[in-house]
């Protein structure tokens, strides 16, 4: 009934890979779905044909990781509005000219790598996300420059989506503050269409002079009608993406809040002004759009709150002491540092965890 | 009135599509099939050795191989007919060779002389009026009651008055095993010396597609309750609880009402759970229930609770009354095939007779998986025996997925039932770093495929653990 052919026809490969080298091929070979060769039972009236054979779970929810970027990316939809209204025409040309880089390299250097290009639209979101950090009247190629060493350097060279540790799109925002600094810090009023563009001061720099209440400039740091990066501006819009993502359970509402809560206690205990050090710079945007991104940090609950009670701690500390205004870009990049490490060490205890045995393991 | 505790807070649960096709299928009994191969291992523990010959005579329900290890239960003959070889073969469920007793029937289906109990007569009274169409007459409806409340009386006053001893051992010639897919030898759990608070009688099947453990606490609800009783009687726990999730109504009623006539309420309770994967496992059932964490490497026992499945209530239930040996089972048989339903098969029924009675289906393209979807393995053979362990042959069409990289979303952390990191394992087994998978506790994992479930990136996650876990068995060895 059962012979020697049945027992070799890739039956165990599901469960008894104990050489190293053969899993691997096994594995993606089962995943596929090869057919097994039956051809014992060629003979018998009920296998006629052959039968498929792979690992449980039989059954997957669907929710595919192209499907996960592009609702991601819709959630951009709501900064984009702002970045477009605000600052016109300039900022969607840094939009597209950015957006439209990151895949193409992307999709060069996978040529390049003789890898398969998967349009998933991870590279769409690290360009859009760069374009949206940026100031409105950087000169194009800039953009390009900065896009293209995103996905090539930042991403591309670590291994592609998955592997790279730092967030590719504020390493190319670092990388072009690093290049060209003048062009990264010159900062215009929001427009509108037609008048000539005024150069302003963001609100975190020291020569920030606002006139008028403060309560009309809290509004205009809430509706985004303030100078700085062109998607960061408004935190209406940037709340509603968030609130988006959360209901779609895109990201986890812990990391944003934990943030943004940290740097509102540092203020408050070093007596700054708590809702403008909020509602300020890039602290919003970078902590609903950057701090989520799911490769560049760890996975686990905890370890998602030491990330970003860091991220706020660095972020603070950049602001108060540092040269530079704005350190929400730095600080995430710095606790994407830290990632694999925070991750190797915090791990959850595992269901119904008891410490003493752990102890009797290690000892023998 | 019944205790009725309703819970439902699951907080790491999935809400997996349930596609119980065949829920409202009655059992149907297959005809006995003309030729069986016996492994001869079909439980959790030591393998048995065949006690009979080749050319030996045998009856339906005779032992024919046992082992005198502890961990270990009887195998009987499921026909009745010739031994014509023994031999060894591929146990597919376990992946390792074992011995096997090849006997061709004699289309008779004698049995054994089976030993005649002083419940058999209340047992075939109480089948009468359960199995009966419901009567619309109320006072034939009345009468029921009274009978089969004085029936419960009788029977649960038999069961006292059976000594534990007795009791262990006709379990365990009946070659009882654990039924829910463990198969751990029941009479090794009810010999236990811990002293034990609690007794769960898992009626959860959280699996899409399977409906057998449904299809048995409607059909042979009252062997069920008193096969708990028994186990109830042998433990003697404070409590009992019958544990069922919430889309299985009917059976959460039928349970409240037989606990009422067996005049039980004192000792049985109905949880009702909510219906999440994975429930009907042993770990977070028992955390749902009574909110106790089993400890890792640890039983159930070690913290006070013994949960045994519905079908082996019933299965115990058979062999004290009647010492019925376990030779059938119910098997659902379902998926995309054009009749599902549920069967009563004898053990070692090849899979093709099964899938027979089920009207056309297409086999190109089909997996053949044997439990449920999350956690069922494939067969590769349709004349694979149904064992012990099985209660689903779930046909599939499936289409092939594509492994992308991870994104460390984290989706199969926040999912994971026994709090672990599944990305890890699939990161480090995919480098053949397998030691370092010990840090993060891959001993723990009960391979219930959740993450794989919900993983974007389709990586097969429980195949790598699966690969690493028999790799670092082999590196103890």
């Amino acid at each position: 009934m059962k012979n020697k052919e049945t027992e070799n026809n890739g039956f165990d490969n599901i469960n008894n890979n104990s050489a190293n080298n053969s899993f691997k091929n096994n594995v993606v070979e089962n995943n596929v779905e090869n057919k097994s060769v039956n051809k014992s039972n060629k003979n018998r009236s009920n296998n006629e044909e052959e039968l498929l054979i792979s690992h449980p779970p039989h059954i997957w929810n669907g929710f595919s990781t192209s499907k996960l970027m592009y609702i991601f990316l819709a959630s951009l939809i709501f900064p984009v509005a702002s970045a477009i209204y605000f600052f016109g025409l300039r900022a969607f040309w840094v939009i597209i000219a950015s957006t439209a880089t990151a895949p193409l390299i992307e999709f060069i250097i996978k040529k390049a790598r003789k890898k398969k290009f998967i349009m998933d639209g991870s590279a769409l979101i690290t360009g859009l996300l760069l374009a949206l950090t940026l100031p409105p009247r950087i000169p194009i190629w800039m953009v390009v420059v900065g896009s293209a060493f995103s996905i090539a350097i930042a991403k591309e060279a670590f291994g592609g989506i998955g592997y790279n540790i730092f967030n590719p799109a504020l390493a190319g925002r670092a990388f072009l503050a690093i290049c060209f600094p003048v062009e990264m810090t010159r900062w215009y009023l929001p427009q509108n269409f037609g008048t000539d563009a005024v150069t302003s001061a963001t609100p975190l720099s020291d020569s920030f002079v606002y006139e008028g209440s403060k309560i009309a400039l809290y509004k205009n740091m809430f509706f985004g009608n303030i100078g700085g990066s062109i998607g960061e501006t408004s935190a209406l819009l940037i709340a509603a993406a968030f609130i988006f993502l959360i209901i779609l359970r895109i990201i986890d509402w812990k990391v944003p809040l934990i943030f943004i809560a940290t740097i509102a206690i540092f203020s408050l205990i070093w007596g700054e002004d708590v809702l403008f050090q909020v509602l300020a710079g890039g602290l919003m945007f970078g902590a609903v759009f950057m701090a989520t991104d799911y490769v560049t940090t760890p996975v686990t609950n905890l370890g998602r709150a030491i990330f970003a009670v860091g991220c706020g701690l660095i972020t603070f500390v950049i602001r108060k002491f540092g040269a530079m205004p704005e350190g929400v870009c730095f600080s995430i990049l710095i606790m994407n540092g830290f990632t694999p490490l925070i991750d190797r060490y915090v791990k959850p205890k595992p269901f119904g965890f008891v410490r003493e045995k752990i102890k009797v393991k290690t000892k023998s | 009135m019944v205790k009725m505790i309703k819970k439902g807070f699951f907080s790491k649960g999935l809400k997996l599509p349930e596609n119980k096709i065949s829920a409202f299928m009655p059992i149907r009994k297959l005809p006995v099939p003309g030729k069986v191969l016996i492994l001869l291992q079909q439980h959790f523990g030591e393998s048995c050795t065949s006690i009979v010959k080749k050319g030996d005579k045998v009856k339906t329900g005779q032992i024919i191989a046992d082992s005198d290890k502890l961990f270990s239960a009887p195998l009987h003959s499921t026909i009745s007919g010739t031994v014509t070889n023994i031999t060894k073969t591929l146990n597919p469920f376990a992946n390792n060779i074992v011995n096997a007793v090849e006997i061709s029937g004699d289309g008779d289906d004698s049995w054994v002389e089976l030993e005649s109990t002083a419940m058999e007569e209340i047992s075939v009274n109480l089948n009468k009026i359960y199995s009966g169409k419901p009567d619309d007459d109320p006072k034939a409806v009345k009468d029921n009651l009274q009978d089969s409340q004085s029936l419960w009386n009788k029977l649960i006053k038999v069961i006292d008055e059976t000594s534990k001893e007795e009791i262990i051992k006709k379990i365990r010639n009946a070659g009882v095993v654990g039924l829910g897919g463990a198969t751990f030898p029941t009479h090794v759990k009810l010999a236990t010396k811990k002293d034990i608070d609690t007794l769960i009688i898992n009626g959860c099947e959280c699996e899409p597609f399977i409906t057998s453990d449904h299809r048995i606490m409607l059909e042979y609800g009252w062997q069920v309750l008193a096969g708990a009783y028994i186990i109830f009687k042998v433990l003697s726990p404070k409590t009992a609880y019958i544990a069922i999730e919430d889309n299985k109504e009917d059976a959460i009623k039928l349970f409240e009402k037989l606990i009422m006539e067996a005049g039980l309420e004192e000792k049985f309770g109905i949880f009702s759970l909510k219906s999440r994967y994975p429930m009907g496992a042993e770990k977070t059932l028992i955390k749902n229930i009574l909110g106790k964490k089993v400890p890792v490497g640890g039983l159930p026992m070690d913290i006070g609770v013994v949960v045994n499945n519905v079908g082996t209530a019933k299965a115990v239930y058979d062999s004290v009354s009647a010492g019925k040996p376990l030779i059938e089972k119910l098997v659902t048989v379902t998926g995309d095939i054009e009749k599902s339903g549920n069967f009563l098969v004898r053990i070692e029924t090849p899979i093709s007779d099964l899938t027979a009675c089920c009207g056309k289906f297409n086999i190109g393209k089909m997996k053949v998986i044997i439990g449920g979807p999350m956690m069922g393995n494939v067969v590769t053979d349709l004349n694979f025996p149904v064992t012990k362990a099985i209660n689903c042959v779930l046909l599939k069409q499936t289409k092939g997925m594509q492994e992308n990289n991870c994104i460390r979303c984290g989706r199969c952390v926040n999912i994971c039932p026994m709090n672990l990191m599944p990305l890890m394992y699939a990161a480090y087994a995919k480098n053949g770093k397998y030691e370092v998978l010990r840090e993060y506790y891959i001993s723990s994992c009960i391979e219930c495929g959740s993450c794989a479930y919900v993983c974007p990136s389709a990586i097969p996650i429980v195949a790598y653990i699966k690969t690493a876990k028999s790799v670092l068995t082999g590196y103890e060895k």
